[in-house]
């Protein structure tokens, strides 16, 4: 019923100020780097400082005997636990095991009474490697006699996300491969009316949370207590269930606010080194690292993509062919689910009858690739709306009418097999041209850009919670779903204000701890509000249920003449709010109801994606032709949300992923010189700052209430990111007359092309 | 080794170490985590605390150097009765953060610019705030909080 149109809304759809506003203004918001546990000592990591190398020795007896170290733990020590873990490909040693697969990778962690003493302790550990020929590009990957970087066959994830299988570990290099393919797209490109053609590449890049990944792991006979910073807490708990080989209920992961994830704090990361840290010192552990190490645990998955895309004679795309190859680094983490993620994606949000996309993902000697918000979308929306302006101007047609053409239309099943369009992409597409100026006059030496993109989002629909009615009437919502900055613990209780007809005051959040909250899959691919608000949505519906029941046992009366009204229940002339329906039931001003909801992969969410998290964007830059610095003037996202339970937060969350999509259209970008990451600091990794900032910026959103969740509504928070680096390059060919096809388009790059150009 | 300086408008004296930055003996010793820790190289301007007025990052200041002085941090802008600095009120009324990790040293770097420019241009503003990074909201919300509590915000 969730999907119900309503429109006189008493709570969502109003920007209620945030939850948590007055705790992060002040300094009190407590994250995990900010715990202290009783007896807590801390832990710091040897890394590796080769690529590929065995490990023919380690003596940690030094480093072990100095004062303050409890222990000093390696890949030698692990007897007892199962150290290889992962959701997807259990392919990842909590600790190298042998053999090491990248410079920077965890080899041994000294516990000491304090950080300092654990660092020093580090000097005397020694590790003797013997070096190995490295696999650091695709290219290497893929050779014929390129070492592989696994020996081993691996157990598959339990919980991969996807319903395919999983490549992984069988004899190659290959970490994941996906395809899809309708039509007969050879047929098509044969009598198309002009094809563009073209080589893209999109870097590896670092999320860059403020907050580097931190993990406090108490390991004792009553089972493994870990507080992280993690984004999917239930996630993390299966993995350290499987590393301790424990029952679910003896692993509790407990999440307290988080300083930005997007998406690199999804899934396992630290808690097992500091879980088996705090199992071989006997002792609660610490373990933070800074952020130089943790740009040496996860970024995004490059891709370098072959892309040709037809239109006929109508000016009708009719074929689209793609092949990427992507570098996934040393493990799989969630590399497989970004590479089927990024197939799907590589079809835009339009209706093309002939489709083939193959995409294979590789295993090299380098940082391993996992999440990055966007799940891949960005990484295929550099080529394939770079591909709609290239072919737009080929046929002399324009780019946004062109993209008008061919939008897919609402209800349309431009995907096969999958869920219906949801979205409205014309009407975004017409806001975006408006509020850009699209045909306004330009200055000289600017480009305008119009760009779009539609992802598959929502993940996999596992979520549950549990919704408390106390006898006063203030309301517990039990959530999974963990706040990181997005605003659930804003979005959530106003669904339940909302649903139950309470004050938004008197609704208390409590989140990410998974010893007491129901089970909620991940925080993630734009989820929560459709989900979990769905959830808690369903769950207040129940909870009022079993009040109307309570309400007729009390006035004595039956269930159907009991009438709910706003935050209560009427019967004739008796009118009871929840309060005293729970207190006369109890007959004591204590006590309460607790309203349930499962969603699972049935009913309305049924069908995959959860939505189609669908986002148009827009900018207008100027580009200094001395130099080929870009300066973002204006900038525009239109989000298509369905209905926005907090306009401010949605918003907020477009404006956020464009920042990040422009640092990589801009600058951002991990870069490797032989097997060594040569920017791994923010000294050296160039990040979006104010003075980056457009001077212009218009925040739109689209609320048709056309999506699953509630009241209509749909994900937003990776949409704006996707596009963004297609519209600089886009909008550069329009300023200057050069085509980029690879991000970021840094001043180097944009001046070399239009040096190019200029030799002819 | 004891430290004395004006700790948010109270004299305080606390044992430290040499070594020790003045992040460390806020955070580690005097339990004040809300001056956060992020690059610890004074680039991101998360660690951001005011020595007698003026914007300094406590990541890399050593705790030596803020004896005898005034430190302001995050934990010392709210009246003892609870109401709120009024950046501290700007930046919640227009969704200036997110995940709130670079908010505190966002807070002082704004108090140090409106203590020294009450109205600054959306220029100086940009300018003044460059050194501090936030990685969730593209700072249009940061730059209008700070407009607002300036009486620069053109609705």
């Amino acid at each position: 019923m969730s999907g119900e149109k309503k429109r006189d809304f008493h709570v969502v759809n109003h920007s209620v100020p945030r939850r948590d506003g007055r705790a992060k203004v002040t300094g009190k918001a407590s994250y995990v780097s900010d715990v202290k546990l009783t007896g807590m000592a801390y832990a710091k990591v040897l890394r590796s400082p080769y690529a590929h190398a065995k490990i023919v020795s380690i003596d940690t007896s030094r480093a072990a005997a100095r004062p303050g170290v409890y222990c000093v733990i390696t890949g030698n020590d692990l007897e007892g636990l199962n150290p290889y873990y992962g959701h997807a490909v259990k392919d990842h040693p909590l600790l190298a095991i042998g053999k090491v697969r990248y410079a920077g990778e965890p080899v041994a962690a000294a516990v000491a009474i304090d950080e300092r003493t654990a660092f020093e302790a580090l000097e005397f550990i020694d590790a003797k490697y013997e070096e190995l020929k490295p696999v650091l590009t695709c290219e290497d990957a893929m050779a014929k006699d390129a070492p592989l970087l696994h020996e081993r066959k691996f157990e598959a994830g339990a919980l991969r996300g996807f319903e395919g299988e999983v490549t992984a570990g069988k004899g190659t290099n290959i970490c994941q491969e996906h395809h899809i393919k309708w039509g007969d797209v050879e047929a098509a490109f044969k009598k198309a009316a002009d094809v563009v053609e073209g080589e893209y590449y999109f870097p590896m890049t670092y999320a860059y949370a403020m907050e580097a990944y931190v993990a406090i792991a108490d390991v004792n006979d009553n089972g493994v207590t870990v507080y992280s910073s993690a984004q999917h807490p239930f996630m993390v708990r299966h993995d350290l269930k499987s590393v301790f080989n424990l029952p679910v209920s003896q692993v509790r992961l407990i999440v307290p606010f988080v300083g930005g994830g997007y998406g690199s704090k999804s899934y396992t990361k630290i808690e097992p080194l500091a879980a088996a840290c705090s199992w071989k010192a006997r002792r609660p552990v610490k373990l933070q690292l800074t952020i130089e190490e943790a740009m040496l645990t996860t970024r995004s998955d490059d891709a370098r993509t072959w892309m040709r895309t037809a239109v006929d004679a109508d000016g009708k795309i009719i074929a689209r062919q793609a092949k990427i190859h992507m570098n996934t680094g040393a493990y799989a983490e969630n590399s497989p689910l970004v590479v089927e993620k990024s197939t799907n994606r590589c079809v835009g949000p339009y209706a093309i009858p002939n489709v083939q996309i193959d995409n294979y993902s590789y295993y090299t000697n380098t940082v391993p690739a996992s999440s990055y918000r966007g799940f891949g979308c960005a990484q295929v929306t550099l080529p394939g709306e770079s591909q709609i302006d290239e072919l737009a101007k080929k046929i002399g047609k324009d780019a946004y009418e062109f993209r008008l053409a061919n939008a897919a239309k609402p209800g349309e099943e431009f995907f096969p097999k999958m869920r219906p369009f949801d979205g409205t992409l014309t009407e975004d597409l017409d806001i975006a041209a408006k509020a850009i100026g699209w045909k306004a006059p330009i200055a000289k030496g600017h480009g305008r850009s119009i760009a779009c993109s539609t992802s598959d989002a929502g993940a996999y629909p596992l979520t549950s919670t549990a919704v408390r009615v106390h006898a006063d009437g203030s309301v517990t919502v039990m959530t999974g779903s963990t706040e990181l900055g997005q605003g659930s613990h804003t979005v959530i209780p106003q669904i339940a204000a909302e649903e139950l007809g309470v004050p938004f005051e008197n609704v208390y959040v409590v989140s990410s701890d998974t010893a007491i909250t129901p089970y909620d899959r991940s925080t993630g691919a734009s989820r929560t509000t459709t989900l979990m608000g769905s959830a808690v949505f369903d769950a207040c519906r129940e909870a009022i249920q079993q009040m109307v029941v309570m309400a007729a046992d009390v006035l004595k009366v039956k269930v159907e003449q009991i009438q709910v009204i706003r935050g209560g229940v009427r019967c004739g002339e008796a009118q009871l709010n929840w309060s005293e329906v729970i207190s006369k039931f109890y007959a004591l001003p204590d006590g309460e109801v607790i309203g349930r909801a499962y969603i699972r992969k049935s009913g309305r969410f049924s069908q995959i994606p959860v939505f189609w998290e669908t986002v148009s964007t827009a900018v207008e830059v100027a580009v200094d032709e001395e130099t080929g610095k870009i300066d973002v003037e204006k900038l525009v996202t239109v989000g298509d949300v369905g209905l926005a339970i907090n306009p401010a937060l949605a918003e907020g969350q477009d404006i956020g992923a464009a920042t990040m999509g422009l640092g990589t259209g801009l600058f951002e970008e991990l870069v490797y010189q032989g097997p060594q990451l040569m920017n791994g600091s923010i000294l050296d990794y160039r990040l979006p700052r104010f003075s980056d900032l457009a001077k212009e910026v218009h925040l739109h959103l689209v609320q048709n209430q056309d999506g699953v969740g509630p009241y209509g509504a749909k994900g937003g928070g990776e949409g704006s990111l996707n596009s963004m680096a297609a519209n600089i390059a886009n909008a550069v060919e329009r300023a200057v007359g050069v085509r980029i096809r690879h991000a970021p388009l840094t001043p180097e790059r944009v001046w070399r092309a239009l040096k190019r150009k200029d030799e002819g | 080794m004891k430290l004395q300086f004006n700790l948010n408008g109270r004299a305080i004296e606390t044992e430290y170490e040499h070594c020790e930055t003045l992040a460390e003996v806020l955070r580690e010793r005097l339990n004040l985590t809300g001056t956060k820790l992020s690059c610890e190289v004074q680039v991101c301007g998360a660690c951001t605390v005011l020595v007698d007025g003026l914007p300094v990052s406590a990541c890399t200041l050593l705790a030596y150097e803020a004896r005898d002085k005034k430190v302001v941090t995050i934990e010392g802008l709210a009246k003892p009765d609870g109401t709120l600095h009024p950046i501290q009120q700007a930046f919640i009324d227009e969704f200036a953060f997110q995940c709130g990790f670079c908010t505190p040293g966002m807070i002082l770097a704004a108090k140090a610019l409106l203590d020294e420019n009450p109205k600054p241009t959306r220029e100086e503003i940009v300018h003044y705030m460059d050194g501090n990074i936030c990685r969730c909201t593209g700072y249009v919300s940061i730059v209008r909080a700070i407009q607002k509590v300036s009486g620069t915000l053109k609705e």
